[in-house]
C-alpha cells in the first residue's frame, strides 16, 4: 500500500463499563495526530467490535475497559478475529490493567496497555510504531 | 500489486474483501485504477441514495429507520459515512456508525465511515469507487450520507440517483441554505422528527418555496458546472418520525416514484452521462495535478522560474504557462 | 466607599512594584479555568453582604453550612463505597467496615445489576462482581444484609436506571428483619439525569426514567419517610472529565429538574424537597473545590426559595456526601495517592459535607484491597479527629479569595443556568448533547494542559521515576460469576413462576398508564423475580434509550 496511507483506528469500549472520558479523550489525541478514528461508543459486544473492525478494516483498535473484564472479554474478542482470519490488525487495551495481567492478554495477541495517567503522545507513539501492516 | 484475489472474492459477495478493496482505493489511487478496471463490467446494480442535512436533523437515526425499511424488504443495504477531515491535522473523527447498528447483521448491511481527506463538496475523493465496490459486493440499495448542509453539498448528486434532504421543525436556517443551493439537487424532501410541534409547518414551508421552483439535473460541460432544468419532476415532501418508523412506507413509495420516473422519462441516460463526465473530470484533475506536482518539484528549469518570480520578472500567470508548455512538451 | 477605593490605589502601587514576569506562570488558572489574581483585598468582595449573601449556619442562604454546629454537633457519615464479588463476600467487608469505626454503609453494584441484566445473560460476561455486589433477586439482597440491623444503619445504594427496584428489594428485606419502611434511613441514587449527561447507565429513555424517580419520591413521601430519594450527582459528570464549575452548574440543574417534575405531578415542594440529597466531586484544587460547596448551598437556596416557592428550612437546605476523586488518581507511585485524598478529603470538610467516601490509594491499579480501604477510613479519622478542622463552623469564610471564588462560581453556574434554559430545559439539552459537548471539551483541554505540561501531576508529568511500583491487588475471580449463576439459576427453580408472570402483567399494565409503580414492584420483588425480569417487562412499555451523541 502507499507510504501517505492515513492510519485508522478503532476505539471502542467493550462491555458494560460507562467511563469513556479516557476512550474520549484518546480519539480525539490520535485524529489530532492525523489519524482517522472510529470511536464506537460504549456497550459494545465483541461480536459488535469484530463486525466493525471487519467493515472498516482498520489499522488498529484500541479497547477500553475499567471494569476489570478485560480477562474475560479480550481473549473473546481475539479469537473471533482470528476465525474471521484477522491477524493483521493491532489490538490494544487501556484503562485499569493490572501487571499480573499483562501476560496472559499478550498471549492472546493484545500488544500494548496503558493505565491512568499515559501520556496521550506516548499511545500515538504506540500506535504509530507497532501496525502490523 | 496483484488485487484479483481480492476483486474475485468481492464479486462473490465477500465482506472482507469489499473492506480491504475499499480501504485500497480509499489510500492509492493507483490501485484504485486496477481494481475498478476489472470490477467495473459487474457494477451498474445498485441504486444509490444520497442524504444529507444540517447537524441536527436526526440524519444517522433517519439513516438507521430507512436502513431497516430496506431489510425488512430483503434487501442489502450498504452506508457510506462522510465526517470531514480537520484541515489542521489531516486527522478526523468518524462518529456515525455509533448510531446505526441497532438492527444490523454483517449479512444485510455494510457501514463504512470515511474521512473527506480535505476534498470539497462533502464527499471523499475515492466515494466514487466506494459506490462500486459496494455494488459488486451485492448492495441493492448504497446510502450515500453527507457532512452538513451547504453549498458545497451538490456534489452528492452527481452519484446519487435519488436525493433525500432532511430538515426539522424549527432550525430557521437550513431555509436560508436550502435557498442557497440545495433546493435545486433535491428529489425529496423529508422533514424529520414530525413529532414535534412546526412540523406541518416546515412543510408548507418548504412548498412554499417549491411553487416557482423545479427540480434540477446535474449536467456538466467541459470544464465548468451548470445546472439543465428538468420541468418534469417537482421535488415531493413528506415527514417521518425516526424514532418510531412512522410514514417510511409513504416514503419508500416516493423514493421508487423517483426511481420510476427516472427510468420512464429518460432522465436516466442523461444522469448516467453526467456522472460518467463528472468522474472523467474529477479523475483528469487528480492525476494531472498529481503530475504536475511532481514535475515542478522535479524539473530544475522550474526553479529558474521560481527563481525569476521571486525577483518580480516573472509573474505567476506567466509562470504556469511556462510549467504548461514543459507539461505538454514531455 | 473611601476606604476602598484608597485599597484599590495601594494595590496597584503594590502590584506595579512587583512585576509579573517574576512569576512561575504568565497566568494562574484554576481547574474551571477561572483566571486567579495574585492577590485578593475586600475589593473583591465589596458587593458581599453578609447578612445576605452568607448568613450563619444552618440559615438562609445556607452558604456557611447546612447545620448551625456543623462538626461540633455531629461529625460527618463515613461512609466507605464497597462492593464487590458476591452479597456474602461484600457482607463480610461491611461487618470488617462496621468493626473500624464506619458509620454508614454504601453500596455498590455489579454493572450487570446496574444495567438490569441477568447474571445469565450474555452481555453481563466478565462484568459479574467485578465493579460492584452482583445482586439479581431478594435472595441476594437478604444475603448482603445478613446479620446487619436496617433499623440502626444507614445506607445508600448507588443505583440508578433500576433504583426503584432495589429500594423495593431493601424495603421487603427491612421487612424480614422485621422493620417497618418508616424506620429505614438511607439514599438511592435515583439520577437518570446525569446518566445520559455522563455515566451512561442508562435503560429506558429519559421520559419514562423520569416518572419512575417521581414515582420513589411520591412512595418515600408517603411511606420511607426517612429516605433520600435521589443523590443528584454531579460526582460523574465530574469522573467524566468536567470542570468544577460545570459540575456544580449542572448537577443543580438536574436538581431542579426533578423538582419541577415532582411538582409537575402534584406533589407539595415542601413535602418531598427535603429528602433531595447532592453527591459531589472533591478534586485537586482545594479552593475551588470549598468554594463550589458554598455556592451549591446558596444557588440551591435562593432558587428554591425564590423561584420554587419552597419555605420550610429543610427544603432550601442543600446536604450532600462527597467523593474524592476517582479520575484524580494516579497509577504511577499509587502511595502518592493517599496524599491527594488527604486534601480532597480535607475540602470537602471545610465545604461542610455531610458524608464522605475517601478513595484507595489502589484504586487506579484495581479494586481497593482491605489494607487500602482501611487507611482510606483512617484518613478521614485523622481529618475528625487531629486536624483541628472541626471545631469552628466554616473556617474559611472572610477569605477575600474564598469568598470572591464562591461569587465567582455562583456566577458562573447562573451562566450556564441560562444557556440551558435557552435549550429547552435540562432534557432538552441532554438530547442536543449540549452538556456532552461541554464534559467532552473541558477532558480534552485538561489532558493537553497535562500533556503540554502546564499543569503538574506530581510524578505522572514531573518528577517521573523509572521503577515499577508494587502494591498488593484484589483480585475477583470468575468463580463469582459461575455461582452468581447458579443462585439465580436455584431461585428460579424454587419461586412460584405462576405468581411471577401474574406479578409482572400486573405490573406492565400499570406501566402503560399513569399509576405509581411503585406497589407492583414490591409485589413482584417478594414473590422474588429477578431485577432483569422486571426491567424487561418495563422496557416493553417503555423503551430503550440510544445515545446520539458522540462527542
Amino acid at each position: 500500500m502507499s507510504k501517505d496511507k492515513i492510519i485508522k483506528v478503532l476505539v471502542c469500549k467493550p462491555g458494560l463499563d460507562g467511563h469513556d472520558r479516557g476512550a474520549k479523550v484518546l480519539a480525539r489525541a490520535l485524529r489530532d495526530a492525523g489519524m482517522e478514528v472510529i470511536y464506537t461508543g460504549i456497550h459494545q459486544t465483541p461480536d459488535d467490535i469484530v463486525n466493525t473492525v471487519i467493515q472498516e478494516d482498520p489499522d488498529a483498535v484500541m479497547l477500553s475497559i475499567l471494569s476489570g473484564s478485560h480477562n474475560a472479554l479480550c481473549p473473546i474478542i481475539m479469537q473471533k478475529l482470528k476465525d474471521q482470519g484477522i491477524d493483521d490488525v493491532l489490538v490494544a487495551v487501556g484503562g485499569i490493567i493490572p501487571d499480573e495481567d499483562k501476560p496472559f492478554l499478550e498471549e492472546q495477541g493484545l500488544k500494548g496497555f496503558y493505565g491512568p495517567g499515559t501520556n496521550l503522545s506516548t499511545i500515538v507513539e504506540f500506535v504509530k510504531n507497532n501496525l502490523k501492516r | 500489486m496483484d488485487y484479483s484475489d481480492l476483486t474475485k472474492s468481492l464479486i462473490k459477495g465477500n465482506t472482507r474483501a469489499a473492506a480491504r478493496l475499499i480501504t485500497i482505493v480509499e489510500n492509492d489511487i493507483e490501485a484504485a485504477e486496477v481494481i475498478i478496471n476489472s470490477i467495473y463490467q459487474h457494477t451498474g446494480k445498485a441504486y444509490i441514495l444520497g442524504v444529507t442535512g444540517s447537524p441536527g436533523s436526526g440524519k444517522s437515526t433517519f439513516i438507521s429507520t430507512l436502513t431497516k425499511s430496506y431489510i425488512d424488504l430483503g434487501k442489502k443495504v450498504g452506508i457510506i459515512c462522510v465526517d470531514p477531515t480537520s484541515p489542521l491535522t489531516g486527522g478526523a473523527l468518524l462518529g456515525d456508525r455509533i448510531r446505526m447498528k441497532q438492527y444490523f447483521s454483517l449479512d444485510n448491511v455494510f457501514i463504512r465511515s470515511m474521512a473527506n481527506r480535505g476534498q470539497l463538496g462533502g464527499l471523499a475523493r475515492a466515494t466514487e469507487d466506494v459506490i462500486k465496490i459496494l455494488d459488486v459486493y451485492g448492495c441493492d440499495i448504497i446510502i450515500v450520507e453527507t457532512v452538513g448542509v451547504g453549498q458545497s453539498e451538490v456534489d452528492i448528486f452527481k452519484s446519487a440517483q435519488s436525493v433525500v434532504v432532511l430538515v426539522v421543525p424549527g432550525l430557521g436556517d437550513e431555509i436560508q441554505a436550502i435557498k442557497a443551493g440545495i433546493m435545486e439537487i433535491t428529489d425529496i424532501f423529508v422533514v424529520n422528527k414530525m413529532d414535534l410541534p412546526g412540523a406541518d409547518k416546515k412543510v408548507a414551508d418548504i412548498m412554499q418555496m417549491l411553487e416557482f421552483k423545479k427540480s434540477y439535473k446535474y449536467e456538466s460541460e467541459g470544464v465548468g458546472d451548470k445546472f439543465m432544468k428538468i420541468d418534469k419532476w417537482t421535488p415531493e415532501i413528506t415527514k417521518v418520525n425516526s424514532k418510531t418508523g412512522e410514514n417510511f412506507d409513504n416514503l419508500l413509495k416516493l423514493i421508487n416514484k423517483h426511481k420510476t420516473f427516472l427510468q420512464d422519462s429518460g432522465v436516466i441516460s442523461n444522469y448516467m452521462k453526467n456522472r460518467i463526465k463528472n468522474e472523467t473530470i474529477q479523475i483528469l484533475k487528480h492525476k494531472l495535478t498529481k503530475k504536475a506536482e511532481e514535475l515542478i518539484h522535479s524539473n530544475n528549469k522550474i526553479e529558474e522560474f521560481i527563481e525569476k518570480a521571486i525577483k518580480k520578472s516573472l509573474d505567476p500567470y506567466s509562470l504556469a504557462g511556462e510549467i504548461l508548455k514543459l507539461f505538454f512538451e514531455k | 466607599m473611601a476606604e476602598f477605593d484608597k485599597i484599590k490605589e495601594d494595590m496597584e502601587e503594590w502590584q506595579n512594584s512587583y512585576p509579573t514576569k517574576k512569576e512561575r506562570r504568565k497566568s494562574f488558572k484554576n481547574l474551571s479555568d477561572i483566571e486567579i489574581k495574585r492577590l485578593y483585598t475586600p475589593n473583591d468582595v465589596k458587593e458581599l453582604n453578609y447578612e445576605l449573601d452568607l448568613g450563619f449556619p444552618g440559615q438562609y442562604p445556607f452558604t456557611r453550612g447546612a447545620y448551625p454546629n456543623m462538626y461540633r454537633g455531629r461529625l460527618w457519615t463515613m461512609r466507605q463505597f464497597a462492593g464487590f464479588g458476591t452479597a456474602e463476600q461484600t457482607n463480610n467487608r461491611y461487618k470488617f467496615l462496621i468493626e473500624h469505626g464506619q458509620t454508614g454503609l454504601s453500596v455498590a453494584f455489579s454493572l450487570h445489576t446496574i444495567y438490569g441484566i441477568e447474571a445469565t445473560d450474555q452481555k453481563a460476561l466478565g462484568e459479574i462482581g467485578k465493579e460492584g455486589v452482583a445482586i439479581d433477586t431478594l435472595k441476594d439482597m437478604e444475603t448482603l444484609f445478613d446479620g446487619i440491623d436496617l433499623s440502626k444503619i444507614s445506607t445508600s445504594m448507588t443505583i440508578n436506571a433500576p433504583a426503584s427496584i432495589l429500594l423495593a428489594m431493601y424495603i421487603v428485606t427491612a421487612e424480614k428483619q422485621g422493620h417497618s419502611p418508616e424506620q429505614l434511613r438511607g439514599t438511592i441514587q435515583n439520577d437518570i439525569l446525569k446518566e445520559y449527561i455522563a455515566q451512561k447507565s442508562w435503560i429506558y429513555p429519559p421520559e419514562p426514567s423520569m416518572r419512575l424517580i417521581v414515582d420513589t419520591i411520591e412512595y418515600c413521601t408517603n411511606h420511607v419517610p426517612q429516605w433520600y430519594t435521589i443523590s443528584i450527582s454531579g460526582y460523574h459528570i465530574r469522573e467524566a472529565g468536567s470542570t468544577a464549575v460545570q459540575e456544580l452548574a449542572f448537577t443543580l440543574a438536574d436538581g431542579f429538574a426533578y423538582v419541577e417534575a415532582a411538582i409537575e405531578r402534584g406533589l407539595d415542594v415542601d413535602a418531598f424537597a427535603p429528602r433531595l440529597s447532592f453527591f459531589f466531586n472533591s478534586h485537586n484544587n482545594f479552593f475551588e473545590e470549598v468554594c463550589k460547596y458554598r455556592a451549591a448551598r446558596r444557588i440551591w437556596a435562593k432558587h428554591m426559595k425564590n423561584k420554587y416557592g419552597a419555605k420550610k428550612p429543610e427544603s432550601l437546605r442543600l446536604r450532600f456526601h462527597t467523593q474524592t476523586a476517582g479520575v484524580s488518581l494516579t497509577a504511577q507511585e499509587p502511595e502518592n495517592n493517599m496524599v491527594r485524598v488527604t486534601l480532597q478529603g480535607l475540602a470537602a470538610v471545610l465545604g461542610g459535607t455531610q458524608s464522605l467516601h475517601t478513595n484507595s490509594f489502589d484504586e487506579a491499579l484495581c479494586l481497593p484491597t482491605e489494607n487500602a480501604v482501611k487507611i482510606a477510613l483512617r484518613t478521614q479519622q485523622i481529618i475528625a479527629h487531629e486536624s483541628g478542622v472541626t471545631d469552628t463552623v466554616d473556617p474559611l469564610a472572610g477569605s477575600y479569595y474564598v469568598e470572591w471564588l464562591t461569587n465567582k462560581m455562583e456566577e458562573e453556574a447562573e451562566n450556564y443556568f441560562q444557556q440551558i434554559d435557552e435549550l429547552g430545559g435540562v432534557i432538552p439539552a441532554i438530547k442536543a448533547n449540549f452538556f456532552q459537548k461541554e464534559i467532552a471539551n473541558a477532558s480534552y483541554k485538561y489532558q493537553q494542559e497535562i500533556e503540554n505540561r502546564e499543569r503538574t501531576i506530581v510524578a505522572v508529568n514531573q518528577y517521573q521515576q523509572k521503577e515499577p511500583c508494587t502494591v498488593p491487588l484484589l483480585k475477583i475471580d470468575e468463580e463469582v460469576a459461575k455461582e452468581q449463576v447458579n443462585t439465580l439459576i436455584k431461585i428460579k427453580q424454587e419461586r412460584d413462576n405462576d405468581k411471577i408472570q401474574e406479578n409482572l402483567l400486573k405490573l406492565k399494565e400499570a406501566a402503560k398508564g399513569t399509576e405509581n409503580l411503585m406497589p407492583y414492584i414490591m409485589d413482584a420483588i417478594r414473590a422474588y423475580a429477578s431485577i432483569g425480569e422486571i426491567i424487561n417487562t418495563l422496557k416493553e412499555v417503555f423503551g430503550t434509550y440510544f445515545e446520539d451523541s458522540i462527542f
